[in-house]
């Protein structure tokens, strides 16, 4: 004890880091990977290891080269928006185009921004609509699923759900199959259960509030229920709503992105019905048969004016009644 | 079970000493009496070098409304008066006593005896608190008596007492209830009657189970005092979260808690005035925690107030090996010490060790918007968003953001993941804002 420390109240910490909340989200996609891998075999390893490889470098190379300050790749940051880059791209994507996925969601949302923290848009979407718009073919055309496979560009391709029901035609796939995993689409939003067991161990290590997805869940439920009831002919159940595209890796892993969500319960309330709304209008009435990503991006657009307007309950600002 | 009803966060409670008995201090042999006050006037000195004191006897008198008296702790000569840094970090005016013998003023009742019946009426009691120099022992060190005379068309309601002690580590509270279970309800009668309300509650954190047995035993014989035990949550000693949590009204914002009916005072607080209105006896000691994780003896004193801190601490053991930070009071709102010369002041609640790999905080990473710290203000605040406007000089959001609401119990620092100083920027708004008002006020 040679001299002490001052420093200003409060003098401990609870501990929690921003390494500590990016890994257990990290955690929390364990499933869903294997479950990936599972599905979609040795294609679904290849784009999440290009995917996350080039997230890490390309924000490495930018740190140290351009902006030349802290290297921040180990807070788990990067990682992260590579597995959830990768989730979001189907099994049978080529590498460059990956890799290219990967600048646009690290260079351009999210470094270009100021780095970690200042993003407005979720990075690993923005890398996805961006793959989306420039090479809508490869992005569009889905591997059918052979467990364990070994195939990776030559994989068997086919139509999802969503644009089947597009085309007009009927929706092949049982809910159970739905509900496992068991159906075409990008490599990580396939398994509803695998993500819901995401979500569950993260609102018990409080990584993230329940808010987010169940307003999203209950919107888009609610939503496309009512269409359902007035014309089952024309509009698809919203179980079926709820089970397949990237309705449930929207919810649970990309809209709950702490950066590019609001601040209070209610804001997040009015953000997850927004997304809600967007996706079953994007689906049914939309060019494009699946809505998550836009409809995420867009109430990404309008966390900031939803944090400038709602405020949280202010203490003693309602004098409430009083249990005499 | 009740708590407060927005944010809160749960600490690790760390209460080494809670079973430690309260043992009495050596009297050093130099006392230096703060006459200053964490809030309000500093009291003027009505003795001069050379003079003899006696325990007991006036050696300040409040100025102004907002003050309170001092008295000797010790029995000497005075050696002199002059500043003297204390535990706030300030050099402050203080009255050195050179200590001879132990000869306390004859008026004051220094048998164990407990007196149990008051026969004095509102106007004398609140007379006696005031001579005695009681303030609030909490922390804020607020004048008891001003509390006991609320404004004009302001009624009390309710007296509640506050034996939370939420802060981690810190037991003096604690250890007071279970040794002076009836002085303090008796005390509590005491204030009851000076607010003319027949109603109190004690409100204790179920963390202290003893204590609420205890005292739940003791009430059945006091008219009006429940106990009212409370769920674990810091910061439920804040008197407006206290209040929020055992009656459920909230204070309005910028009001005191005789907006809503309410006084409250610390148990350490009621035992002075039990103390000073039955056994005479001014407020010149209190019980203060020595702790840590390599404490010697995590322990409870009872010290004289002058006391330097370097004194008790030797008789606990001293400095642990490897401190790197000494907190004058508790780890969420306590000051930390350049050095144990201070003197014992009115609200020294404890002396804290703290590792030196606990005292130095971690580098400040970017916000990442987790929301956590929303989440766990007690005031419902946005400290991220305060704190970006401080960085940015933008005084009025900060006013109409309500920041001069903010209790600085350092929740949001405490959660923060990117180790952001958001409290730091916050004191630093609304002492800015505070200013602004004030000037504006004065126009």
């Amino acid at each position: 004890m040679e001299k002490l420390i001052i420093s200003p109240a409060p003098h401990i910490h609870g501990g929690d880091s921003v390494r500590k909340n990016m890994y257990g989200v990290l955690i929390a996609l364990i499933p869903a990977l294997l479950a990936s891998f599972y599905f979609f075999g040795i294609g679904a390893l290849i784009v999440t290891l290009t995917s996350v490889v080039a997230c890490v470098l390309f924000e490495y190379l930018i740190q140290r080269f351009i902006l030349k300050g802290n290297i921040t790749i180990f807070d788990g940051s990067a990682v992260l928006t590579g597995v959830l880059l990768a989730f979001n791209l189907p099994s049978n994507l080529p590498i460059w185009m990956v890799v290219i996925g990967a600048l646009v969601a690290i260079g351009i949302a999210k470094m270009s921004f100021g780095g970690l923290g200042n993003n407005p848009f979720n990075p690993a979407l923005i890398g996805r609509v961006f793959l989306l718009i420039s090479f809508p073919v490869a992005m569009t055309t889905w591997p059918v699923v052979e467990p364990l496979s070994m195939k990776y560009l030559d994989a068997e391709t086919g139509a999802t759900a969503l644009a089947a029901m597009k085309e007009g035609s009927a929706i092949t796939v049982s809910h159970l199959d739905m509900f496992l995993g068991k159906m075409g689409g990008s490599l990580g939003e396939v398994s509803a259960i695998a993500l819901l067991i995401g979500l569950a161990y993260m609102l018990i290590r409080k990584i993230i509030t329940w808010h987010i997805p169940v307003s999203i869940l209950l919107t888009v439920a609610v939503f496309s229920g009512i269409m359902h009831a007035i014309n089952p002919e024309m509009y698809i159940s919203p179980v079926t709503h709820l089970l397949t595209g990237g309705l449930m890796l929207g919810a649970i892993f990309m809209a709950t992105d702490y950066v590019t969500s609001p601040m209070t319960p209610k804001g997040m309330w009015i953000y997850g019905v927004g997304i809600g709304i967007l996706t079953v209008v994007i689906r049914t009435w939309g060019a494009y048969p699946e809505g998550v990503s836009f409809a995420i991006l867009i109430m990404n657009g309008f966390t900031p004016l939803i944090n400038f307007y709602i405020k949280p309950r202010r203490f003693g600002a309602k004098q409430l009644k009083n249990n005499k | 079970m009740k708590s407060f009803r927005i944010g809160g966060i749960h600490p690790k409670e760390n209460k080494f000493s809670a079973g430690a008995a309260i043992q009495q201090a050596d009297i050093p042999a130099t006392v230096a009496i703060p006459l200053a006050h964490y809030i309000g006037n500093p009291s003027e000195a009505i003795v001069k070098r050379g003079d003899t004191v006696k325990v007991g006897q006036q050696i300040g008198a409040g100025s102004g409304f907002i003050s309170a008296n001092v008295h000797a702790s010790v029995s000497g000569k005075v050696r002199k008066i002059d500043v003297q840094l204390d535990a706030t970090g300030y050099r402050r005016p203080a009255v050195f006593i050179e200590v001879e013998g132990d000869e306390w003023l004859e008026t004051i009742d220094r048998t164990p005896d407990i007196v149990r019946g008051c026969s004095l009426g509102k106007e004398e009691i609140i007379q006696k608190i005031q001579d005695a120099g009681i303030v609030g022992l909490g922390g804020a060190t607020f004048p008891a008596h001003v509390k006991l005379m609320p404004p004009p068309g302001k009624k009390a309601e309710y007296l509640i007492i506050n034996g939370v002690e939420c802060e981690p580590y810190l037991t003096c509270d604690h250890r007071l209830m279970m040794e002076h279970g009836e002085e303090i309800l008796i005390g509590t009668t005491i204030l009851m009657k000076a607010l003319g309300v027949d109603k109190a509650i004690v409100g204790i954190e179920n963390n202290k189970p003893d204590a609420i047995e205890h005292l739940t035993r003791l009430a059945t014989t006091f008219l009006g005092i429940t106990i009212q035990p409370l769920k674990v949550q810091y910061p439920q000693g804040g008197e407006k979260q206290l209040i929020d949590a055992v009656l459920r009204r909230q204070v309005p914002s910028g009001k005191i808690p005789i907006e809503i009916g309410a006084v409250v005072f610390n148990v350490a607080t009621t035992f002075a005035v039990y103390e000073a209105v039955q056994k005479n006896k001014p407020m010149i000691d209190r019980v203060m925690t020595i702790t840590g994780k390599d404490a010697p003896n995590a322990s409870n004193y009872r010290v004289r107030l002058g006391t330097y801190l370097s004194h008790v601490v030797e008789q606990a053991g001293g400095i642990p090996e490897g401190t790197g930070k000494i907190v004058g009071g508790g780890p969420m709102m306590g000051r930390s010490l350049m050095n144990l010369d201070v003197p014992m002041a009115k609200g020294s609640a404890g002396v804290l060790f703290m590792r030196d790999e606990e005292s130095i905080r971690k580098p400040s990473q970017n916000c990442i918007r987790c929301a956590k710290c929303v989440s766990v203000c007690p005031m419902g605040l946005e400290p991220y968003l305060l704190m970006a406007y401080c960085e940015r000089n933008m005084w009025d959001e900060l006013e109409s953001n309500r920041t001069m609401d903010c209790i600085e119990c350092g929740s949001c620092n405490y959660t923060c993941p990117s180790h952001r100083p958001l409290l730091d920027y916050i004191r630093f708004g609304k002492s800015t804002v505070g200013n602004i008002i004030r000037n504006r006020n004065n126009k």
